[in-house]
């Protein structure tokens, strides 16, 4: 039976004997010693993966609320996963400080467009923005699209607009990516493997 | 990694060479300590630093930038001039004994068969003798003046210590204890592991490194055993996984390859690259690649990819060119490209010559940066004086910013350098409103095909027939999408072998890529990865850490490509009569009936020992290529060359030979090849590299770490700092021909200089990690300096060997 300072006195407010408390082994002395509670007892566990280097150490994210659709959960600590089998529950000094890159005020939160020869950033919403780049996209394949080569065999390629993917996004991502660019013949392409 | 990170701890002697696993892999390290702790192995590390890697070292060698085939190549002429090899091993399980054509030779330092100039070799007379059936012609003696093994002989035997010395740097008596201990481990049951990183790739002859390091690995014996292997390090948490899903310019998933337009038919495709075998019974893997890219096609374009249409060969696109980075930004500045999209990548501080990658962004009509921080690159139009000098106004790209999701807020998997794919889930919301990359990606994707619907443009048929069968079509989900590169039976499959088998009904998610086949009936999206999400579940999701033969190899945790497989080539374990090499440390073995052990056989399961069947099944020959007739860019055996900036004037190896200076088959554009300095005016060498504080420029962007390392510096040998009046805290410029840089310089005895032949060369360190963005100070991008021009088979920059000058500010 676990009793902190605080349920401790709203149990003897609720009318139940102090003293058979202490009988059971409970003194206010031990109970009045814990200052608070462990900010980590409830908190919803998830398992992640650092996104650091390629050693892949598991983690732990601990967060406030349960997940449910009204509740908005917030991350407020992360550790090292201990059943892992490569870090054991350890974290580098990098790793050990993920959640400030989860808070970091240079987080990007909303759709933003530089005019041509701006000087700033104007926010947008993404309908716009999606359409603008959807659009921009298809006038430079539609201008640009190499169907046949000068030999005249089919190439089908566009070369005057390409992509970097990243190395540290999930290999869905990924696979999604490469699919879609693919199919629009695509062949400016890499990732940071090149790199 | 042939092997995995906890598989470290099987080794007893481990060579750090081109990393520094301990600041820039530390929990991966920590199975380096164990060794040491718990087997007596011995560390050794080769660094132009003395890094945290170097004092937790038994034995540290310094070594010149950009030298490693020559410290390594001294090495294997040690192993072969004093019979240092696992001779059984050699014999069996590597090309030693196979007979090279007449017309191979070397000359000067360059191959036969090059063409000075187009800067390219014909690899034609690299070949094998081939016998009347088309087999290989070996002599098991070796004793034959054209098998490998006399050919790589007598081409390292020029690599002396003396020799070695001379070009790296590294003082004898330790290069020599270096090989010595190397050596130690050619008994079968002493293994040597190798970890590399980064050092490595970035050279101008980064895969020739590689390509030494295993060549040493091989007649050691220390390929497919626990504690051996070849360990790339590699540098992001999914790097891994995106080269597995072929996300590079001519690349398809699963290591399959785009087209070229040389393969005008499809028959032509599929003939380049499907080899056929070239010993009697060897396995010869990459025979099955019909299988595996009919089934790619079939995941990317379903019902309209049929045997008629050669399965919709003609959706690809076919290149004239490799369009990697180097290629691109040269393209750029020359204004012939106009739209480029960055997804999480920083260009701008990533690429060499920042200089002319800012001047070619500035070209761009449209730049779309899908990020979740706020990138240099995104910034790139932004004047921030020194550190960011353009005119703004002038600049008339468009520039669009996609906030994403960081790892937390999104759920997936990643594939470690261990290859294994580890799934994680999403811990809570992102910031504002940004997306997951798939949704946005979607979103692109499905506002694209209704604008082709709507109006038409130019060939429209692959965006229209792509499958897109996902459940929110604008969004399609992680289960979606990993289900689909796993695969699955399109219709029964059946056992060729026993007829009444149906292997994988229709409809099935398929549990090994065994059971592909080219005939339109299987589908996978990446066929390594078939086997991640089978009919029993997620397997990446996998949790179960035991480890039931106590040598770390936890099968039931996530899984491993190929086929949950962690360790590469496992077979070589075990000697050709399939007995264990070390019987403490098993991985396959052949038990009388069929080879098992702690880890899935890299070999078919029923292939008796006198089947002569060979454990590297992936080569046509079925062992390993000490000696590779195809497939490298500037030769069939390493040969040291000069980086294409370095501080000396000779290449020893090949004195007077201007050709063999720098690697013959690089490749350099006439702008970046002007901006090569000389020694005259940049005597000295440098080289970039990351801090266990930092992880490249995203961590600038978080408050601790921009406490613990909040400004630019550069590290200075203590000799050269006196030489040139250069005390610790002073702040310096350091310049190559492509642009300067300004920091505060630390003044330190890790960076030695050596002594090459009578050279003294000073080298300076140039930690990466600084911008114009973020929360540390600001600083310079260190690849203002480092050149463009890349490895000679993936172009990978040449970022930690240049030169540059350095004088206080």
């Amino acid at each position: 039976m676990d009793i902190n300072r605080r349920q401790f006195f709203r149990t003897c407010t609720a009318g139940l004997g102090g003293s058979s408390l202490v009988m059971l082994g409970f003194s206010p002395l031990a109970a009045q010693a814990e200052t608070r509670q462990f900010k980590l007892a409830r908190t919803t566990e998830t398992r992640n993966t650092c996104p650091y280097c390629s050693v892949g150490c598991g983690i732990i994210m601990h967060s406030l609320g349960d997940k449910a659709k009204n509740a908005t959960s917030e991350i407020i600590h992360i550790e090292g996963d201990p059943d892992h089998p490569v870090n054991r529950g350890t974290l580098c000094p990098k790793g050990a400080g993920l959640l400030d890159f989860v808070k970091s005020p240079s987080r990007v939160k909303f759709p933003e467009v530089r005019e041509a020869g701006s000087n700033e950033w104007k926010r947008i919403s993404w309908d716009e923005a999606l359409d603008r780049v959807a659009k921009h996209m298809k006038a430079d394949r539609d201008a640009n699209f190499m169907a046949k080569n000068a030999k005249g065999d089919t190439v089908n390629r566009w070369t005057t607009t390409g992509m970097l993917a990243a190395s540290a996004s999930s290999n869905e991502s990924g696979y999604l990516t490469g699919k879609v660019m693919r199919s629009l013949g695509m062949l400016v392409f890499d990732n940071q493997a090149r790199v | 990694m042939t092997n995995h990170w906890v598989d470290i701890k099987n080794a007893d002697v481990i060579l750090i060479i081109g990393g520094n696993a301990a600041e820039a892999h530390p929990c991966g390290f920590k199975w380096v300590t164990e060794a040491k702790a718990h087997r007596k192995a011995r560390l050794m590390v080769v660094d132009p630093r003395f890094t945290r890697s170097a004092a937790m070292a038994d034995l540290y060698a310094p070594i010149r930038v950009g030298s490693d085939i020559a410290f390594i190549g001294g090495m294997i002429n040690y192993l072969i001039s004093n019979n240092k090899l696992q001779m059984e091993y050699v014999k069996a399980y590597t090309n030693a004994s196979f007979i090279i054509g007449e017309a191979y030779g070397i000359q000067d330092g360059i191959f036969s068969g090059y063409d000075a100039e187009k800067h390219k070799y014909d690899p034609a007379s690299w070949a094998y003798e081939l016998d009347k059936d088309g087999f290989a012609k070996v002599d098991p003696t070796l004793e034959h003046p054209r098998c490998v093994f006399q050919i790589m002989k007598q081409h390292f035997a020029r690599y002396t210590p003396e020799m070695v010395s001379k070009i790296c740097g590294t003082p004898l008596d330790t290069y020599k204890k270096v090989c010595e201990l190397a050596a130690s481990t050619s008994s079968p049951k002493r293994n040597m592991t190798i970890m590399y990183a980064l050092g490595w790739t970035h050279h101008s002859q980064g895969s020739e490194m590689i390509r030494a390091g295993a060549i040493l690995q091989l007649l050691l014996g220390n390929i497919g055993v626990a504690g051996g292997g070849m360990n790339a390090l590699r540098g992001h948490s999914n790097i891994q996984g995106l080269t597995d899903l072929g996300l590079l310019s001519t690349s398809l998933p699963g290591y399959l390859q785009l087209p070229k337009e040389s393969d005008v038919k499809f028959d032509d495709y599929m003939t380049r690259l499907t080899p056929k075998p070239l010993r009697p019974n060897s396995t010869n893997y990459w025979g099955n690649y019909p299988k595996f890219h009919v089934s790619l096609m079939k995941a990317w374009y379903g019902k309209n990819a049929t045997n008629e249409n050669n399965w919709a060969f003609d959706y690809l696109p076919k290149y004239d060119a490799s369009y990697d980075i180097i290629k691109t930004f040269d393209l750029m500045f020359d204004g012939k490209v106009n739209g480029y999209i960055c997804q999480g990548f920083n260009p701008l501080s990533s690429f060499p010559d920042t200089n002319k990658i800012r001047a070619a962004l500035a070209k761009l009509k449209f730049l779309v940066i899908i990020d979740p921080l706020t990138t240099e690159t995104s910034n790139f139009w932004q004047n921030h004086g020194e550190f960011n000098d353009i005119a703004t106004a002038d600049v008339k790209t468009e520039v669009f910013r996609f906030p994403t999701t960081c790892f937390a807020e999104e759920e997936g998997s990643l594939t470690n350098s261990s290859r294994w794919l580890q799934w994680h889930y999403k811990g809570a919301e992102p910031p504002g409103e940004a997306k997951g990359d798939p949704e946005i990606i979607g979103e692109l994707f499905v506002r694209l095909r209704a604008l082709y619907a709507k109006e038409g443009g130019a060939f429209p048929d692959p965006i229209r027939d792509l499958t897109w069968t996902y459940k929110v079509p604008n969004s399609p989900s992680p289960e979606e999408l990993a289900q689909e590169y796993n695969g699955r039976a399109l219709d029964d499959i059946v056992d060729p072998k026993k007829k009444d088998t149906i292997l994988a009904k229709k409809g099935e998610l398929l549990s090994t890529f065994a059971h592909l086949r080219d005939d339109g009936t299987t589908s996978a999206g990446c066929w390594i990865y078939t086997g991640a999400w089978t009919e029993k579940g997620n397997m990446m999701a996998r949790r179960d850490n035991s480890d039931p033969w106590a040598i770390g190899q936890t099968l039931n945790w996530a899984f491993a490509w190929p086929v949950n497989r962690r360790v590469l080539y496992n077979r070589a374990s075990a000697d050709p009569s399939g007995k264990p090499w070390d019987p403490k440390r098993k991985l396959v073995f052949w038990n009388g009936e069929k080879n098992t052990g702690s880890d899935v056989p890299d070999y078919r399961p029923d292939a008796a020992p006198d089947d002569g069947v060979g454990p590297f099944i992936l080569t046509a020959e079925g062992v390993a290529r000490l000696f590779a007739p195809t497939g490298m860019a500037e030769g069939p055996l390493p040969e040291h060359y000069e980086p294409f900036e370095s501080p000396l004037t000779v290449n020893h190896i090949n004195p007077g030979k201007p050709l063999a200076f720098n690697n013959p088959a690089a490749r350099m554009f006439k702008k970046d090849r002007e901006k090569l300095g000389k020694p005259d005016q940049f005597p000295y060498a440098a080289t970039s590299y990351g801090m266990t504080e930092h992880f490249h420029g995203w961590t600038k962007h978080l408050k601790g770490n921009a406490a613990i390392q909040p400004e630019q510096f550069v590290e200075v040998g203590d000799e050269l700092a006196k030489e040139k009046g250069i005390s610790n805290g002073d702040r310096v410029k350091v310049s190559s021909k492509r642009g300067h840089i300004e920091a505060v310089a630390v003044v330190t005895k890790r960076l030695r200089a050596l002594d090459c032949g009578g050279t003294r060369v000073h080298q300076i360190g140039l930690p990466n990690h600084w911008g114009f963005m973020g929360l540390a100070r600001k600083g310079f991008s260190v690849n203002t300096l480092s050149p463009s021009v890349g490895d000679a088979n993936t172009q990978t920059p040449e970022y930690k060997a240049f030169t540059v000058n350095i004088e206080k500010a």
